[in-house]
C-alpha cells in the first residue's frame, strides 16, 4: 500500500513541477536578477574617469600623451558644455585651467564628492597638473596590486539571491497552496478522509525540501558556471543553513495561511511580510549601510540571519551565527563559512567612493 | 442496523441557526435524500454527519459512533464523500488523483477498476483542468468510491451538469446501492430524489418538514394530479376549491396551480368559464404530482428557489 505521506508529497511535487509560472519564479527569475544586476554592477576595473578640461590650455593637454595609465580620460570642452555634462553625470570632473601652468596659478575643480569616482578623478587630475606645473615627488611609490578573491558584487549577490529564493518559494509555495486549497474546499475534502493531518503538513515540508535542493543547487551552479562564484565554505554548511531557512519560512507561511480565507488576502499578507526583508535583509546590498539604530530590527528578520549565514565572512565572527558550532569546520575558514564573501568587498563598486 | 441517527440536532454558524432540531434516521442499505432549496440547511447537516461540524445541541451518530473520539479515523475509512463543488488539484491527472485518495484508505478497490467503472479510462492520463464538469464530478465520485466505503455521502452531486452527465452519475449511485452500500444524498432536483431515493426528508428553514418515501409523500397530498394554468380569466380560489376533488389552489404570478384528484372535473369548468367570458387560456398542463408539488404545498416555495 502506498504511503499517504509519499503520495501527498508526490502530488505536491507534480503540481508545482507542472506549473510553468511557479517554475519561472523559482528558477528563471533569480537567474534574470543575477544576470541583470551582475551586469549592471560588474567589476569595472580601472575604468578611466571622464574629466572635462576648460580653457585655452585644454586642447593642448588633451592632445598630449598624459601617461596616467588610463586613469583619466581627458576631453576639451567649453565651460557651459562641460558644466552641463557634469550636471548630467556624463563627466566626473570639470577642470577650469589657468592661462598657464605656473606656480600660484589658480585651478577650479568642479565635482560632486558624493558621486562615486569623482573624488578619485579630482586627486588624479590634480596630481597630473601638479606634475605638469613642475612638482617633483620626494617619495618613491611602489604600487603592489593584490586581487581579493570573491570581491565582486556578483559574489555578494548570489548568496543573497539564494536566501531570497528560499524565502519566496517557501512563502508562496506553501502559503499560497494552503489558502488556495482551502478556497477550493480541498482542505475540507481531505479532512473527511482518514488522511492524517500530520501527513498533510509534512508533505509540504518534504516537497519544499525536494525543491529547495533543486533551487539552491541550480542557483549556486549557475553562479559558479557563469560568474565563477565558488562555494568556498562547506557544502554541508550550505545544506544545513538552507534547511534552517526552509524551516523558518515554511513556519511563517503556515502562520499566514492558517487564518486567511482568500488568496488575495494571503497575497497581501505575504507581500507585507516579505517586502521589508526584500529591502532590508541585505540580499541586494549590505544592510550595515542603514542607520545603526535600525540594525537590531534588521538583524531580527529571518532573511537577514539566513543571508548572513549564507555569506561567509572569514574576518568577522559575528556573521554566520546560524552555523556556529555546527561542526562544519573547513580548513581555512571559520565554521560559518558557506558562500565566501568578504564583507567590505562591495564597498569599492556599489555606490560608494573609496576615499 | 442504522447508519445515521440525528436526534434534535441543532447546528449554528456563530449566532445564525442553520439547523434547528433535526430528527433523522438512515438505515443501512438505503438511499436517503435530503431535499430542499438553497439555505434550507442541507449542506450544514451533511457536514455535521461527515464530522466537519460539531453539533451545538442534540445528538448525532454514524454507524453507532459519535464524532470526536479516537475512533474517528476508523469511522472515516467507512465514509466516501463528494462535497459540493470540490475542485481537485488542476495539475494532477485522473489516475494520480485517484491514487492519492486511495493512499488514505487501508482497504481499497483497484484504482483502475474504479476509473473504469466511472467511465474515465480514456481520460486516465488527462489533467483535472482539462476535464468537463461531468467528468470532474465522476472523478470526485471515483475518489469517494476508491476507499470501498459503506456510506456514500454526496452533496448535490449533479448540480450544474447536463442531463447525460446526470444520468451517468445516477447509474453509478444506483450501482453502489445495488451492492449493498448506504447513500445519503442532498439535492434540489426532485426528479433526482424520485429516481434514486428510497426515502426523502424535505428540509425547510433548518427543519425536516416531511419524511417518507417519495410515493408516500406524494400520496399524503391526497391528490395525485396537478393542473397548471396560464389564463387571462378571473377565477377565485373559492370557486376552484368548490370543485370536487380539488385539494389546493396556489398562484405564482399569472400561473394557477391546482392539486386535484379528478382533473376531468376541473378542466371543463375552466374552459367553460373562458368560453363564457371570451378569455383566453394560453397554457394548460396536466401531470401527476411530484415531490416538487409536495414541497410547494408544504412551504409555498419552489425547490429551485434560492
Amino acid at each position: 500500500m502506498a504511503s499517504p505521506l509519499i503520495e501527498l508529497t508526490r502530488a505536491r511535487f507534480l503540481e508545482f513541477w507542472r506549473d510553468p509560472s511557479a517554475l519561472f519564479w523559482v528558477f528563471v527569475f533569480p537567474v534574470i536578477l543575477a544576470v541583470a544586476l551582475g551586469l549592471a554592477f560588474r567589476e569595472k576595473g580601472d575604468e578611466a574617469a571622464k574629466v572635462a578640461l576648460v580653457g585655452e590650455l585644454a586642447p593642448h593637454l588633451v592632445g598630449e600623451d598624459t601617461r596616467t595609465g588610463g586613469a583619466l580620460e581627458l576631453i576639451a570642452l567649453s565651460r557651459d558644455e562641460a558644466l552641463m555634462r557634469l550636471s548630467r553625470g556624463l563627466v566626473d570632473l570639470v577642470v577650469e585651467l589657468p592661462v598657464a601652468l605656473e606656480p600660484q596659478a589658480k585651478i577650479a575643480f568642479h565635482f560632486d564628492p558624493t558621486k562615486p569616482g569623482s573624488s578619485k578623478a579630482y586627486l588624479e587630475a590634480r596630481e597630473l597638473l601638479e606634475r605638469k606645473a613642475g612638482r617633483h615627488d620626494v617619495l618613491v611609490a611602489v604600487p603592489v596590486h593584490v586581487s581579493k578573491p570573491a570581491s565582486r558584487y556578483i559574489d555578494f549577490l548570489i548568496p543573497g539571491l539564494v536566501g531570497l529564493n528560499i524565502m519566496g518559494s517557501c512563502m508562496w509555495g506553501l502559503g499560497y497552496t494552503v489558502v488556495d486549497s482551502r478556497r477550493r474546499k480541498l482542505l475540507k475534502r481531505f479532512a473527511v478522509t482518514p488522511m492524517r493531518r500530520a501527513d498533510f503538513l509534512l508533505s509540504f515540508g518534504l516537497s519544499r525540501l525536494v525543491f529547495l535542493v533543486l533551487e539552491v543547487a541550480f542557483l549556486v551552479l549557475f553562479g559558479w558556471l557563469v560568474f565563477g562564484v565558488a562555494v568556498r565554505g562547506s557544502i554541508l554548511g550550505l545544506v544545513v543553513v538552507s534547511f534552517l531557512g526552509l524551516g523558518a519560512f515554511t513556519g511563517l507561511a503556515l502562520l499566514i495561511a492558517s487564518r486567511t480565507e482568500s488568496v488575495e488576502a494571503a497575497a497581501g499578507w505575504m507581500n507585507f511580510v516579505q517586502l521589508p526583508m526584500w529591502l532590508l535583509s541585505g540580499s541586494f546590498f549590505d544592510y550595515t549601510r542603514f542607520p545603526e539604530v535600525t540594525h537590531p530590527f534588521i538583524k531580527a528578520l529571518p532573511l537577514t540571519a539566513l543571508n548572513d549565514a549564507l555569506r561567509a565572512d572569514p574576518e568577522s565572527p559575528v556573521s554566520g551565527i546560524l552555523l556556529q558550532g555546527c561542526g562544519t569546520r573547513t580548513s581555512n575558514y571559520p565554521t560559518q563559512t558557506v558562500l565566501a564573501f568578504p564583507k567590505d568587498a562591495e564597498n569599492s563598486h556599489f555606490g560608494m567612493d573609496t576615499s | 442496523m442504522t447508519a445515521i441517527i440525528c436526534r434534535d440536532l441543532v447546528l449554528k454558524y456563530a449566532e445564525l441557526v442553520a439547523v434547528s432540531g433535526l430528527n433523522l434516521e438512515v438505515e443501512t442499505g438505503e438511499c436517503f435524500g435530503l431535499l430542499g432549496p438553497n439555505g434550507a440547511g442541507k449542506t450544514t447537516t451533511v457536514e455535521a454527519i461527515e464530522g466537519l461540524k460539531a453539533p451545538h445541541a442534540g445528538s448525532l451518530e454514524v454507524f453507532g459512533q459519535v464524532w470526536g473520539t479516537r475512533r474517528d479515523r476508523a469511522l472515516r475509512k467507512r465514509l466516501g464523500v463528494a462535497l459540493q463543488e470540490t475542485r481537485l488539484p488542476d495539475k494532477l491527472t485522473v489516475r494520480e488523483s485517484v491514487r492519492l485518495f486511495a493512499s488514505f484508505y487501508g482497504n481499497t478497490s483497484s484504482q483502475e477498476e474504479v476509473i473504469g467503472r466511472l467511465g474515465l479510462t480514456e481520460k486516465a492520463t488527462a489533467r483535472v483542468e482539462r476535464l468537463s464538469g461531468g467528468q470532474k464530478q465522476r472523478l470526485a465520485l471515483a475518489c469517494a468510491l476508491v476507499g470501498k466505503p459503506d456510506l456514500l455521502i454526496l452533496d448535490e452531486p449533479t448540480t450544474g451538469l447536463d442531463p447525460t452527465a446526470r444520468l451517468a452519475i445516477w447509474d453509478i449511485i444506483l450501482e453502489f446501492k445495488a451492492m449493498g452500500g448506504t447513500v445519503l444524498i442532498t439535492t434540489h432536483y426532485m426528479e433526482e430524489a424520485e429516481r434514486l431515493c428510497d426515502r426523502v426528508g424535505i428540509m425547510h428553514a433548518g427543519r425536516v418538514v416531511a419524511l417518507g418515501s417519495p410515493q408516500e409523500l406524494i400520496g399524503q397530498l391526497g391528490a395525485d394530479q396537478v393542473i397548471e394554468l396560464e389564463a387571462s380569466l378571473e377565477l377565485s380560489d373559492a370557486e376552484l376549491g368548490s370543485i370536487e376533488g380539488v385539494r389546493s389552489v396556489s398562484r405564482r404570478g399569472d400561473r394557477v396551480v391546482i392539486l386535484c384528484r379528478f382533473p376531468a372535473k376541473v378542466l371543463p369548468f375552466v374552459f367553460e368559464a373562458a368560453a363564457r367570458t371570451g378569455a383566453t387560456v394560453s397554457e394548460a398542463k396536466l401531470h401527476p404530482s411530484t415531490l416538487e408539488d409536495v414541497f410547494v404545498h408544504l412551504t409555498g416555495r419552489r425547490l429551485a428557489d434560492g
